[in-house]
């Protein structure tokens, strides 16, 4: 398409926000990394805070999350997102500050720093984008991971009683009274992409009340990690995906 | 809770850690996270009683890792940040310090060395000065290293520390040990908010429009352009070797042996090097003050007249490889250490240098 093309008498009703830079998402088709990012930076945009937003970018995919979103940010080490975040906000308790990280980042190696950050009720918003796989090293089993699920380190399916259950650490947090919503969202169909806005949109409003952590998850397909074309993808994660990770609210403000 | 006036210059009685605390304080640190380990406890135990009525503030983290991620979070937008740990604690933060060093981010760390290797002995040791100057981390980077050696110079070494670390843009590292940690004594304490401070340019405290973001890294994945971030590093690196080399010397100009030695060991040197003048063996010390940059051209200077080098460690011979190097071949360098927590006594030391100056004497008769 060319890029000057002129649609003249057309009111616009939708573009890419400007706290988007210009640079081509490099995910793989089907991946929904990229839906997540234009979520939050829409959200940003709408609420007019990208001149006050700090955001922390993981180890993983979207390691390169700061080349997407035109806003300031931090490259932090594999799992320790959150460590980095707590010391943006603590010392600028007037911004507002995200993390953005995958399953391995957050729920493997960064356990200890997800759970307690959560557990201070640190007041800043966690985007954990669950894929059940380790996408960018090339599709290891994650924390995540499903039962029986073929990845390149568990070629005959993940054997719980050797490899450990699915980690659902959206619901372990939940449990931590520093968590003042937590919520399990999906990218993969326009309803899903709807209300996982919905749930970003939450998750930087309740930052202005101080009251403590916003947790979202966003269930995500992997189809490079899956070995599977992106539309079987989204049937994969329909039907073996959401079972585990059931989708919905999980803690609301003012109902504990 | 009410908030104290600024603290004048004042002499106190301190424990080297309370020292070291106050005097971050007076340098006006922003932010302190840390996890508790001995024996350097009381410097987040005295934060956490002075900074809520003073300035900053002070987060017992879940972890050293957790906090020295802590650390390159509130040093990237914009704060003067302080860590402390001891040896195993340390340990963890490698990791963090390699991205720290990377990213060029400003911060003061402090090691109160113990006793190692593993969970060791809570003596103090010196058994980290490989870790603290060659790197420690993965990568090709350095840290700057002060070593003190008395009460005052764990507060004074604060103040040129936030002062190095914000000039150079990385990380300085305070070593000192177990014994310098915890024993009192006199010091000077500077005036609080005495250190000027300004809110760096390329910090992350929200993008205004006319610039585009900021963006703290380590990931440059085009192996030119890492080349580049090393080439500055190792610039940096240079200039500091050149103009930032400190140390301290004790009657080494008429010496026939130079004994070089740092942090608690230079204390117990000092006083071999007296023991040894009143039984007419002409001693001196050295006392490097900055263990990286070394100070190497001085060294290699006292070279030239020294009959012969004694260095003296905490530990199996670490810092004896520099002073090796530096002295290149020209005259002979022993080592005496102890390890393992064992503080070596003047005597010891004194003994090994009649040794060695018999040795001497008989090999040029
Ligand atoms: C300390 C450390 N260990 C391992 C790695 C290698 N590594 C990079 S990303 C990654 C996993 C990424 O998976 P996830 O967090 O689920 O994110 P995704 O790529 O799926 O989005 C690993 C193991 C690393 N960079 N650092």
């Amino acid at each position: 398409m060319e890029d000057n093309l002129v649609l003249e008498g057309l009111e616009v009703v939708y573009h890419k926000p400007d706290t988007l830079t210009e640079a081509p998402f490099h995910y793989c088709p089907g991946c929904g990394h990229g839906v997540a990012h234009r979520l939050i930076m829409e959200v940003v945009e709408e609420m007019g805070i990208e001149e006050q937003t700090i955001g922390i970018a993981p180890v993983g995919c979207s390691v390169f999350a700061y080349h997407y979103m035109k806003i300031d940010m931090q490259e932090a080490a594999h799992g320790r997102a959150c460590a980095v975040a707590t010391g943006v906000k603590r010392l600028l308790p007037e911004k507002y500050v995200f993390t953005y990280q995958g399953d391995g980042d957050l729920a493997a190696i960064g356990t200890a720093e997800t759970i307690h950050t959560v557990n201070r009720g640190e007041n800043l918003a966690i985007f954990f984008i669950n894929n059940a796989i380790y996408g960018m090293t090339g599709g290891q089993m994650a924390p995540t991971s499903l039962c029986h699920q073929v990845t390149s380190t568990s070629p005959y399916g993940r054997e719980e009683k050797a490899m450990g259950f699915p980690l659902k650490m959206t619901e372990l947090v939940a449990h931590l009274p520093g968590a003042y919503y937590v919520t399990r969202q999906a990218v993969h169909t326009p309803n899903a992409v709807r209300k996982c806005k919905k749930a970003i949109r939450n998750a930087f409003e309740y930052q202005k009340e101080n009251k403590g952590t916003c947790f979202v998850e966003i269930v995500s397909n992997c189809p490079s990690g899956w070995r599977l074309t992106p539309l079987d993808s989204q049937k994969w994660l329909e039907e073996n995906m959401l079972p585990m990770y059931k989708l919905g609210d999980i803690k609301l403000p003012g109902k504990d | 809770m009410t908030k104290e006036p600024l603290k004048p210059r004042e002499v106190k009685l301190m424990k080297g850690n309370e020292a070291l605390a106050e005097a971050a304080i007076r340098a006006g640190m922003d932010a302190y996270f840390g996890y508790p380990i001995t024996p350097q406890s009381e410097v987040l135990e005295y934060l956490t009683i002075e900074v809520p009525k003073r300035s900053g503030l002070v987060l017992q983290a879940e972890s050293e890792v957790a906090a020295i991620n802590m650390i390159y979070g509130a040093s990237g937008a914009g704060g003067r940040v302080m860590t402390s740990s001891s040896s195993p604690g340390i340990s963890l933060m490698q990791e963090g310090l390699s991205y720290i060093a990377s990213a060029e981010l400003p911060c003061l760390v402090v090691n109160v060395n113990r006793g190692g290797p593993g969970l060791g002995t809570i003596q103090p040791s010196q058994g980290d000065y490989f870790q603290s100057t060659k790197g420690g981390g993965h990568g090709d980077y350095r840290l700057i290293v002060l070593a003190p050696a008395s009460v005052q110079e764990m507060a004074d070494f604060v103040f040129d520390g936030f002062v190095l670390a914000e000039k150079y843009r990385g990380p300085v590292l305070i070593l000192a040990d177990g014994a310098l940690g915890q024993m009192m004594e006199k010091v000077d304490l500077k005036a609080e908010g005495s250190l000027p401070k300004t809110v760096p340019s390329w910090a992350t405290r929200g993008r205004s429009k006319d610039r585009d973001p900021n963006i703290i890294t380590s990931l440059f994945i085009q192996p030119e352009k890492m080349e580049q971030i090393n080439m500055r590093l190792q610039a940096k690196y240079k200039i500091i070797a050149e103009k930032e080399v400190r140390y301290e010397e004790y009657h080494t100009d008429d010496a026939d042996y130079i004994l070089v030695a740092y942090g608690l060991s230079a204390r117990i040197v000092r006083k071999t090097v007296d023991l040894a003048r009143e039984k007419g063996i002409k001693a001196g010390l050295l006392r490097p003050q900055t263990l990286f940059p070394f100070p190497s051209v001085r060294i290699a200077e006292l070279a030239k007249h020294a009959k012969a080098f004694l260095d003296v460690e905490m530990n199996a011979g670490q810092m004896v490889e520099d002073v090796r190097l530096a002295v290149n071949g020209k005259t002979e360098v022993f080592f005496k250490g102890r390890m393992g927590g064992i503080i070596p006594s003047p005597e010891e030391i004194l003994e090994e240098l009649e040794r060695i100056d018999e040795k001497i004497v008989a090999y040029q008769e």
